[in-house]
């Protein structure tokens, strides 16, 4: 096991929603990704969030392998999605938006 | 998603570092409850700090939203939010926001409620959402605290859990007992769990709200139990419970 998992500096992936609602227009907190590094799919709600960096750092809850990073910076917002190899969202949801 | 603008109507203390404030806010969309929203606040130099709260409150009709702030010692935003706000003040704030730390009313199955300080205040809302909409699911919570004069909404929760229809309420001081206490003080532990929790053969979903570290040792004891870890849902607020 990863020695990540027993930091206890992170969150859940849940507390990532009101950030990246800016940048995309459904929930992507409810929708499940499949992490690259070790195929688990899960919720990214269950992700676990590192906040303590310039940015926001979503880790795999099974394996910690990076998921996705996300920096502001200067008007310019960088997102990095490259350790999800699918993000699977729910299209029913966009009737409620 | 845009900032909207609440107003302060009401400020209510739950304990000596914990107050609820209630915001009126003329375009709110309506939440389901357990979600949160983030808080901005903005320095007259222009300089900003967002914070995450779980919102208290039942849905309602009034478009009043309440959130309980704990003050954290050395907290750039929890001081002013829960010592300076008045009433009339407003608040800038973004939300409703997440749908997978949610209890819809829909939901029928039993339903257990693990609280770890003020990791109840989202669970508050699920009971007080129970409670508004005449929802019959069974609810159990338990509710890990410091001591007696660090309980949350407490007269809500004896009202709600002494009624027909109950919640069936279980605390757990972590440091001062009442008087005559049966448990001594202590961390929640997976005795416990395994006694005040639903049997997992009912199949509960879980909802688990706290510290990390309390949350991760509650969902440990809830799978030692045989939850399955798909109907346990977490929400943790970090090492010490600061909100980022």
């Amino acid at each position: 096991m990863n020695s990540h998992t027993y930091d206890y500096d992170y969150i859940d992936g849940n507390a990532a929603a009101g950030e990246l609602s800016n940048i995309f227009a459904m929930d992507v907190t409810v929708a499940e990704g499949q992490c690259a590094h070790c195929g688990a799919t899960k919720r990214f709600a269950e992700a676990h969030l590192y906040m303590q960096a310039p940015g926001v750092v979503a880790r795999c809850a099974v394996c910690e392998h990076v998921l996705l990073r996300f920096v502001k910076a200067r008007q310019r917002a960088f997102l990095d999605l490259r350790g999800m190899t699918c993000l699977i969202l729910d299209t029913s949801q966009l009737q409620e938006c | 998603m845009m900032w909207r603008v609440g107003t302060v109507v009401a400020l209510q203390d739950e304990t000596a570092t914990a107050r609820t404030i209630t915001l009126k806010v003329p375009d709110w969309p309506g939440h389901i409850a357990g979600q949160h929203v983030d808080v901005r606040l903005t320095a007259s130099d222009g300089y900003s700090a967002v914070r995450s709260y779980s919102i208290a409150s039942a849905p309602n009709a009034e478009k009043r939203v309440e959130l309980t702030v704990e003050r954290l010692p050395n907290g750039e935003v929890s001081p002013y939010l829960t010592q300076e706000l008045a009433v009339g003040d407003r608040l800038e704030l973004r939300g409703p926001i997440g749908g997978w730390f949610v209890w819809r009313t829909q939901q029928t199955e039993p339903i257990q409620l693990i609280a770890g300080g003020s990791g109840i205040v989202p669970l508050m809302a699920m009971i007080r959402s129970r409670a508004s909409t005449g929802s019959t699911a069974p609810f159990r919570l338990l509710y890990s605290v410091r001591e007696p004069g660090a309980v949350f909404y407490r007269d809500d929760l004896l009202a709600l859990s002494d009624c027909y229809n109950k919640v069936s309420l279980t605390y757990a001081y972590t440091r001062i007992p009442p008087k005559d206490w049966p448990r001594p003080p202590g961390r929640i532990d997976g005795a416990l769990i395994a006694d005040v929790t639903w049997p997992s053969n009912l199949a509960p979903t879980c909802y688990v709200c706290g510290p990390t570290p309390f949350v991760e040792s509650a969902v440990g004891f809830l799978s030692a139990s045989g939850n399955s870890a798909d109907k346990i849902r977490t929400e943790r607020f970090g090492p010490t419970g600061d909100r980022k």
